[in-house]
Parts: structure tokens; C-alpha cells; sequence
């Protein structure tokens, strides 16, 4: 039996059980990355001699019996995770050849939990995307089909689980850049409650909507990686001070009672009628296992792509400005001044979609356009916002695809921006009002690629999005199978 | 100037808070160190960093606002104020924009006539600083240089109504700030530091007018004679401007401090959209109730306060209360002396002989080398007698040079008056021995010679008898009585 193939909960049983060391894990991952990322370019940076260290470290951990469930666990954090020591680019030129000299809250939990950080994946560059195809370093190919898309923005972390390099990786999803790649991918993703893990050392692109999760192949690994990075962090003044309840414990808790709701709104022209058929017949598996299905409305879903791609842009313009070339990162060579420096710099740094919303925002706020288009975008989010807490007073959670489509074809759409940002529509209301949602494969469309169920919950509802998730897991009836990646 | 015109003055002061800590990150906040010994992720912009809003900066601006009488609003929102410059490294400025933490606030100020006037506080919000660019002087031409030790650190914005009316007012506007966030601990008010910094708008009009015209804005002014000069020069401008019939225009202006002139920022640096916008990193600023109530209770007396208190305590002059309140380190010096001799006697040793010696050694009144107590046993020494005046004074630099408590010095160096009868009987027997010759001339009517014996008295206690006892002495035992 191939170790690469289990899940984070069967390792840690392994380990534990003195089956197998965390040396062993981690040398097993380091040379499936080697054989098959190749094709997958799911990796920017594969730190072997870091990884192994780690990994003595937690064998000897865990010959002292001072071990956790993660400890020894081998896992992949996207490149815009500040990890000391390692490159941290996110995925763009114009970090050059910056490596971090502190380390993100989220990962320095998993680390302290002696967790195996073994590299930092691929993405759209600064997150910016929705197929993986905008990083400066090249796409991410899908695992389930070398000429798709494995998804975006966590194009990286995504294929990564999917391929089984390692059973669990870091994203981070402003406005479905951890769901949609999970449900491309065929694997679990969970976009947290704004504010349930700290943001400190990310890179920022939208701060007020930015969150991290973790992708795994089980809801039960993902909870055990959303359990150790949540909770409040002194860092963040946005992180939220609420307790983090059981997420385990939440998973066993089965369907019977919970009220699902779904939005009709989620269900309109241009959802792929195999998306749609698998969605509904998850909440068929759903409701045979004793939920309650509702159909609600989200009344203002219209006006979550023109809303999220005012704030966002607007947002990323000013969290964007400080890679100028001054300090670190890339500069351009013979300027003649400093506003040379800054403009030829951040030209021949970013990349041509980070540019585009770089412009998009610094316009969205200019002086006479900042009530049209910030503060009306300000308002629309307010709407969405009351339309989820509205929902939320008769359903526990709702259910809905995560995407209108499967996995696109590399190539597909990378000159149509418009078309990849309508593609979002589904994920980025619930960024827009901080919530949680989780995405778990529910099928395949026609083509083999697979299909995502999402999951979105109440603030701080992270135990029903688990408790659905699971319950929907054990009723889904089919072994879910990963795909083959050959060397 | 003609009265024709009625000049129309509102401040901006930028005051750097005297935290502990910078205003969002853990680094010091401290002046005068190594180029960036003081940075982190935080300050520095790195990607990832966050800010996290210092209490103590939130503090000290609540105690300023109170003092300030300002409304205190229990929601303020930080912003971001976007511009590219090489020692902003984030690319914003953490800022508050449509909402700060306090508006509608007031000073009073003294004006040269002894009276007082009221001037409006716009608005008083936090901020945080930037750093230093070093261009030239010793550097390669091709590069500039920075440090990032000021650069997050705390600044309350305090923005006056234009209710100045001269370029005088307006210095003693910049005075009396200065005082106060000296006084209340929360601004160490240098300016040469730049911890104390002050932007000037300006504009005239036809007295009576009520309509304002068009202002211009003076930047970076810091020295109170500079923000005095540039005024005056900008005010004469307005005038001739418009009496030549031509405009002023919207701009803004450096001053040239050797030429006493000002001059236009090149329009780049002046062409800003700063694109404000709430700062998504941070939360609103709460500010519960019990805490502003706090900052209004713990306020310390404020410098005007204590200027009318000296006047009716003390009993001194309106002038002299005003040069004893102007350092709140002398004010407290004084009222500590005060307490333990004489208050008026008190007042002119310190403005006297104690300024002139703070200032010829260079001390700051705070760590003055001459204790409140120690010039109040001075001044007790006077008034009993043991001392003369003139002996007090070469007491002085002795305690400041750590000779001792002024009583010992006296008493170490022989200063003390000889007033014991006894002893001074004594000496004035074995003179008139001494000098038969002179004795018998007396006796026989030269009484001028009564002086000759003073002197040798004196000579004999080395200066130190009490002049009246000898007199009383002398006669009794030239006389023969």
C-alpha cells in the first residue's frame, strides 16, 4: 500500500501506531512531487532538505508521546503563506527573490501542531483568478485531465491533494479561490467564517474578504486542519474572539433534522445541466438520509459579481502599492526617476490580470467616482448580506453548486476576463458576507471531471457545514476514487 | 497693514504621540537611533503584515481630545490614504478620514493685550507616521537613502477653524498646542525633531466680508518665527495680489526660511487623489463611554488654568505668571519653591539668577541642579537675616555645583553673619587696644573716626559681622558707656 494514498487521519493512526515515521511519509511525498508534478506543475517550491528536518523533528516528537493528529502529516501551503525561510511570491514576478522572514499565524499552528510543511504551490498570481492560468510561473494542470484547469485560484494546493502528493495543503479564497479548485479538483475545500483564521502573513488581495482554509481529500481531515488554525490571533485585529467548537465531534453528528436550504437563485441559466443533476441529486442523498430540503431566495444575488469585482479590485489596488521596486522584490534596470521606477517596475513585475485590477480599483476609488462605484458596491454587499441572514432564520445550512461549470479546458478563457469573472457567481456572495462554506465532490460531469457540492453556513456555522458534509459523505452511496497521475 | 484687509488663519499640527510603541506594530518609538533599528513585517509594508491599533496611542489621543474640550465620538473608522513615496512603505498611510475620533473642540489663547480668545478645533485624528528619505549631502547622487524608524509612528492631526487673525495669533495658537501636549505628557513639542509639526492655510479678505477667498497652504513649517515670517509673507502676497487687481490661486507653498520667502511645491507633489477609503484591516475604533469619561476626570491642570491660579495664589503679575506657566517643568519647579519661601521672592529668583543659570549651563528646568527646595532655603536664609542678598547670590552656583544645601555652604565656607554679642565684643576690645592713637583721637572729638573702627571689624570677621551689631557695640564702647 502506497503511503501517499492516505488520508491525514490514517497517518496520523500509522504513525502513532509506530507503522510508519513521518520520514518515511515525507520521503514518500518528495518523490511522487518528483515523478509527477512535472506534469502538474502543482509546485513552485519542493523545500526537500526543509521538509525532512521537519520531519525528524516530529518522529522524535512522536517517540516522546508529545504528538498530535497532525504531527508528522505531510502538507502543501500555497505561495502567498508567508513560511520563514521559504520563497514567498505569490506566484509573481515582481517578489523576485523574496524569501519570508516571518511566518504566517496559519501555518506557525500547523507547524506547532508538527505538521510537515514540504513546499509552497502554484497559483493565480497575488490570487487573482479563477484557473490557475495567471501565475507568472506557468498553469497547474488537472489531475483528473491534464488539458483542464484544476481551478483557481489555489490551482496549486488543489492538484497537489487531488494527485496525492499529500493528503492536505493551504489556500487562501477571497472569492471562491479554495472552493471552486476543490470542486474542480474533486476534493474537500473549506472557506472559513471571515475572521476564523488570522490572516496575518498572507499576502493581502482583498483584506476584507480574504480567508485561509485547508483543501484534504475527507470533510474529517479538513475539519482537523481548520481546528488547528482557527481561533483569535493578536496580529489580526479582524480575527474574530469567538471559541472554536469541535469540528470532529460535528462530523459524527449526522443529517437527521438538519433544514437545508436552497437558493432558486443558484439554479439559473448557465449551470450545466450535469452540475445541476449532481447537485440535485446530493440533496436527494441528503434529504433519503433525513434532512429537510427548503428552497429559499437570495433575492440579491444579481449583484454579487458587480459588487465583489468593485471591492476586491478596489482593495487589491491598495494592498498591491507596496510592491514598488523600493524596498524588495523586482525593479526595473536604468530608470531614469523615481516615477520611472515605480510605473516601469510594477508594468514589467505584474502580471497583465493582476494590472487589470490594479487599474480597475485605483479607478473604483478615484476622487468622483468613489460614491458610484466603492460606496454602491458597499451597499449591494450590505443586501447580500441581509439576504444570508434572512435564509439563515429557516434553514440551518443551504445548498448549492460551486460553479456554474466544470473544469475548463487550459487556454479556454484566458483572454476573456469577463467570462472567468461571471464564473465566480456562485462563491463570491459568500465572501461577500464573511461566511463559511465547504465544498466536497458530489459527482463527475459527462466528460470524467468532477463536481462540487457547496456548503454554505451562518457565521461561525462551521459545525452544521461539517455536520452536512459528513452526514453527506456516508449517504452519497459510491467510494469516491482518485484519479491516476503517471509519471 | 491696512486695515482694509482681515487676514483669515486656520492651523493644521501634526503632534508625534510619545508612545511607548509605535501606532500599529510593537517597535519603538523613539528618536535619534541607528537608521532602521526600530522596524518589523508591520512597519516596514512587508506583504502579509497587519496592524494592530496601539492602546496607548489611543490613550494619549483621548486625554488631547479631552483637553481640547472636543467631542469624542465612541465610533471612528481608520482609512487608508493612498500616494506612492519611497518612505511610505505600505503605499497608504493608515489614516481617519470622514470619521475621527474627536471634532468640534476649542483652545484658548492669550493674546498680547492679556486677553483671551477661543479658537475652534475643526477636528483631531490619529495617524501614523512616515519615514525619512535622505537625498545628497555625502551620498552617492544616484541614490537616496532610508529610514524607517519614524515611520509608524504615532500623530494626532489637530485642525483649527480659520478663526486666526494674524500671523501673531497664529504663533501663539502653535504656543499654547505646544504647551499643552507638552503638559499633558503626550508630545515632547520639538520641533527641530519634527515631533511638533504645523501646515498654515491662508487667505485675506475685505474686513466685514464674510465670504472666504481663495487660501493657500503653507507646508512643513517648524520653527514658530518661521510659521510668524512665512504668514506675514504670505499675507503682504495675498494683498498685493489683489490689489494689483490679480487672483490668488489654490496651491501649495514651501517657505524659504533664508530668503523669508515662499514658494510653489512642484504641482507633482501636490497633485494627490488619495483615493481614501476605510481601512479593511482594521476595525472600527470603539471607544467605550467609561474611557472618555476616564480621559475628562484624569485631566491635569491645564496651562491656562494654572496661569490664572498663579495670579490669584501667588499674587503675582499676569506677566510673570505667564513666564513661570510657559514650561510646565517650571511651573512646577516654582509652585514646589513656592510652597517653602516667600512666592514673590521666589518668582524673581527663578526668572532671574535660576533662568540665567539653566540657561548657561544648558540644563533643562526639569533636571535643574539647583533643587525647588534647596532655592527656598536660599531665599529663608535672606529673609532671617544669615545671609545677606549679594552673599546669596555666589550661594547659588555653589548648590548648583553641588557643594551642598545652601545652610551648609554658608556655614562650610564662613559666610554666616557674626551676630553673638559676645564674640563681637571680644574683637571690638582687643581693636580699640590695637589702636590707642586712634582711641584717644575719637575720644577727643574726630567721631569720623567711628568708620575706621567699623572697618577693622569687619576685617577682623573677614566681612561676616552683623553691621548692626557691631555699630551698637562700637558706640557703647567708644563712648564708654
Amino acid at each position: 500500500m502506497n503511503s501517499t494514498d492516505w488520508t491525514i487521519h490514517e497517518m496520523a493512526d500509522a504513525l502513532r501506531a509506530g507503522r510508519v515515521t513521518s520520514r518515511k511519509l515525507t520521503e514518500d511525498a518528495l518523490a511522487r512531487i518528483a515523478a509527477t508534478d512535472g506534469k502538474l506543475h502543482a509546485w513552485l517550491t519542493v523545500a526537500n532538505d526543509f521538509a525532512l528536518a521537519q520531519a525528524d523533528a516530529a518522529d522524535m516528537r512522536l517517540a516522546a508521546g508529545d504528538a498530535t493528529p497532525l504531527t508528522g502529516v505531510p502538507l502543501a501551503i500555497k505561495d502567498n503563506f508567508n513560511v520563514t525561510g521559504l520563497p514567498a511570491r505569490a506566484a509573481s514576478k515582481i517578489l523576485g527573490n523574496y524569501v519570508a522572514p516571518y511566518e504566517s499565524t496559519a501555518t506557525a499552528r500547523l507547524r506547532a501542531a508538527g505538521a510537515v510543511l514540504v513546499g509552497k504551490t502554484n497559483h493565480d498570481e497575488f490570487a487573482m483568478g479563477s484557473s490557475g492560468e495567471y501565475s507568472a510561473f506557468g498553469p497547474t494542470h488537472n489531475p483528473w485531465n491534464l488539458d483542464y484547469s484544476p481551478g483557481g485560484s489555489s490551482s496549486g494546493s488543489a492538484a497537489a491533494v487531488a494527485a496525492r502528493h499529500v493528503p492536505g495543503a493551504l489556500g487562501t479564497d477571497t472569492g471562491g479561490s479554495i472552493r471552486q479548485p476543490a470542486s474542480h479538483s474533486g476534493i474537500v475545500g473549506i472557506k472559513p467564517t471571515y475572521g476564523r483564521i488570522s490572516r496575518y502573513g498572507i499576502f493581502a488581495f482583498a483584506s476584507s474578504l480574504d480567508q485561509v482554509g485547508p483543501f484534504a481529500r475527507t470533510t474529517r481531515d479538513a475539519a482537523l486542519l481548520l481546528q488547528t488554525m482557527a481561533g483569535v490571533d493578536p496580529r489580526d485585529a479582524t480575527s474574530a474572539p469567538v471559541p472554536v467548537p469541535d469540528y470532529l465531534a460535528a462530523c459524527a453528528r449526522g443529517p437527521q433534522g438538519l433544514r437545508i436550504g436552497v437558493p432558486k437563485e443558484y439554479f439559473v441559466e448557465g449551470i450545466s445541466p450535469d452540475v445541476a443533476a449532481a447537485v440535485r441529486g446530493a440533496l436527494a442523498k441528503l434529504e433519503g438520509a433525513g434532512a429537510k430540503i427548503v428552497e429559499i431566495s437570495l433575492p440579491h444575488t444579481e449583484y454579487c459579481v458587480a459588487a465583489y469585482y468593485i471591492i476586491a479590485p478596489a482593495e487589491a489596488s491598495s494592498n498591491l502599492a507596496r510592491y514598488d521596486g523600493v524596498r524588495y522584490g523586482y525593479r526595473s534596470r536604468d530608470v531614469r526617476d523615481l516615477s520611472d521606477m515605480y510605473t516601469r517596475s510594477r508594468l514589467e513585475g505584474f502580471g497583465p490580470e493582476v494590472t487589470r485590477r490594479i487599474l480597475i480599483g485605483t479607478f473604483a476609488l478615484s476622487s468622483g467616482y468613489y460614491d458610484a462605484y466603492y460606496g454602491k458596491a458597499q451597499k449591494a454587499r450590505t443586501l447580500i448580506r441581509r439576504d444570508f441572514l434572512d435564509a439563515f432564520r429557516t434553514v440551518d445550512v443551504i445548498c448549492a453548486p460551486t460553479a456554474p461549470e466544470t473544469a475548463i479546458k487550459l487556454g479556454e478563457r484566458v483572454d476573456d476576463p469577463l467570462a472567468m469573472y461571471v464564473s465566480d457567481i456562485l462563491t463570491i456572495s459568500v465572501n461577500l458576507a464573511g461566511l463559511p462554506g465547504l465544498v466536497l465532490p458530489c459527482g463527475k460531469d459527462r466528460g470524467g471531471l468532477p463536481i462540487g457540492l457547496q456548503i454554505i453556513g451562518p457565521a461561525f456555522g462551521e459545525e452544521r457545514v461539517f455536520q452536512t458534509a459528513a452526514a453527506y459523505e456516508n449517504a452519497r452511496g459510491f467510494d469516491w476514487t482518485w484519479p491516476e497521475v503517471r509519471p | 497693514m491696512s486695515g482694509y484687509w482681515e487676514t483669515v488663519i486656520g492651523l493644521e499640527v501634526h503632534v508625534q504621540l510619545r508612545t511607548r510603541t509605535k501606532a500599529f506594530c510593537r517597535c519603538a518609538n523613539v528618536y535619534g537611533d541607528e537608521p532602521n533599528a526600530h522596524i518589523c513585517p508591520c512597519c516596514l509594508g512587508l506583504p502579509g503584515a497587519l496592524p494592530v491599533p496601539n492602546q496607548g496611542m489611543i490613550d494619549q489621543a483621548l486625554r488631547l481630545a479631552a483637553a481640547l474640550d472636543a467631542t469624542i465620538h465612541e465610533m471612528s473608522i481608520w482609512s487608508r490614504k493612498n500616494y506612492f513615496y519611497p518612505d511610505l512603505p505600505k503605499g497608504y498611510q493608515i489614516s481617519q478620514f470622514d470619521k475621527p475620533l474627536s471634532s468640534s473642540g476649542r483652545l484658548p489663547i492669550r493674546l498680547a493685550d492679556g486677553s483671551m480668545k477661543t479658537i475652534g478645533i475643526t477636528r483631531m485624528h490619529l495617524e501614523e507616521d512616515a519615514g525619512k528619505s535622505q537625498h545628497g549631502e555625502g551620498l552617492d547622487a544616484a541614490y537616496s537613502v532610508l529610514d524607517f524608524n519614524r515611520c509608524g509612528v504615532p500623530l494626532a492631526e489637530i485642525v483649527s477653524e480659520p478663526d486666526l487673525r494674524s500671523p501673531e495669533e497664529a504663533a501663539l495658537y502653535l504656543k499654547t498646542l505646544r504647551q499643552l501636549v507638552v503638559r499633558l505628557g503626550v508630545c515632547d513639542g520639538n520641533l527641530e525633531e519634527g515631533s511638533f509639526r504645523c501646515d498654515a492655510n491662508v487667505s485675506v479678505r475685505p474686513s466685514g466680508d464674510r465670504r472666504l477667498r481663495t487660501r493657500t497652504e503653507i507646508k512643513n513649517l517648524n520653527s514658530f518665527r518661521y510659521v510668524k515670517q512665512a504668514l506675514e509673507y504670505e499675507v503682504e502676497r495675498h494683498i498685493a495680489v489683489y490689489e494689483q487687481g490679480g487672483q490668488i490661486f489654490q496651491e501649495t507653498l514651501l517657505f524659504d526660511s533664508t530668503r523669508g520667502q515662499t514658494f510653489p511645491m512642484r504641482s507633482k507633489e501636490e497633485a494627490h487623489d488619495y483615493r481614501y477609503f476605510p481601512e479593511p484591516d482594521l476595525p472600527p475604533l470603539l471607544v467605550a463611554p467609561a474611557l472618555i469619561e476616564r480621559a475628562r476626570a484624569e485631566l491635569p491642570e491645564l496651562p491656562w488654568a494654572t496661569h490664572d491660579r498663579f495670579v490669584a495664589q501667588y499674587g503675582l503679575s499676569p506677566y510673570d505668571a505667564a513666564v513661570l506657566t510657559d514650561d510646565a517643568a517650571v511651573a512646577e519647579f516654582y509652585e514646589e519653591a513656592a510652597g517653602l519661601a516667600d512666592p514673590k521672592l521666589v518668582a524673581n529668583w527663578v526668572m532671574g539668577d535660576l533662568t540665567a543659570l539653566w540657561k548657561e549651563r544648558g540644563v533643562a528646568p526639569a533636571h535643574s541642579p539647583v533643587s525647588p527646595a534647596a532655592l527656598a532655603e536660599l531665599i529663608r536664609l535672606i529673609a532671617d537675616g544669615t545671609i545677606s542678598g549679594k552673599i546669596a547670590k555666589d550661594v547659588l552656583p555653589a548648590v548648583a555645583a553641588g557643594e551642598g544645601a545652601p545652610r551648609e555652604i554658608v556655614e562650610k565656607r564662613g559666610l554666616l553673619q557674626i551676630s553673638d554679642e559676645g564674640a563681637l565684643r571680644a574683637i571690638i576690645e582687643e581693636i580699640l587696644k590695637a589702636n590707642p592713637k586712634q582711641l584717644e583721637q575719637y575720644r577727643s572729638g574726630k567721631t569720623n573716626l567711628f568708620g575706621f573702627f567699623v572697618g577693622q571689624a569687619m576685617k577682623q570677621t573677614k566681612g561676616k559681622a552683623n553691621p548692626q551689631v557691631v555699630n551698637e557695640l562700637l558706640k557703647k564702647a567708644l563712648d564708654g558707656k
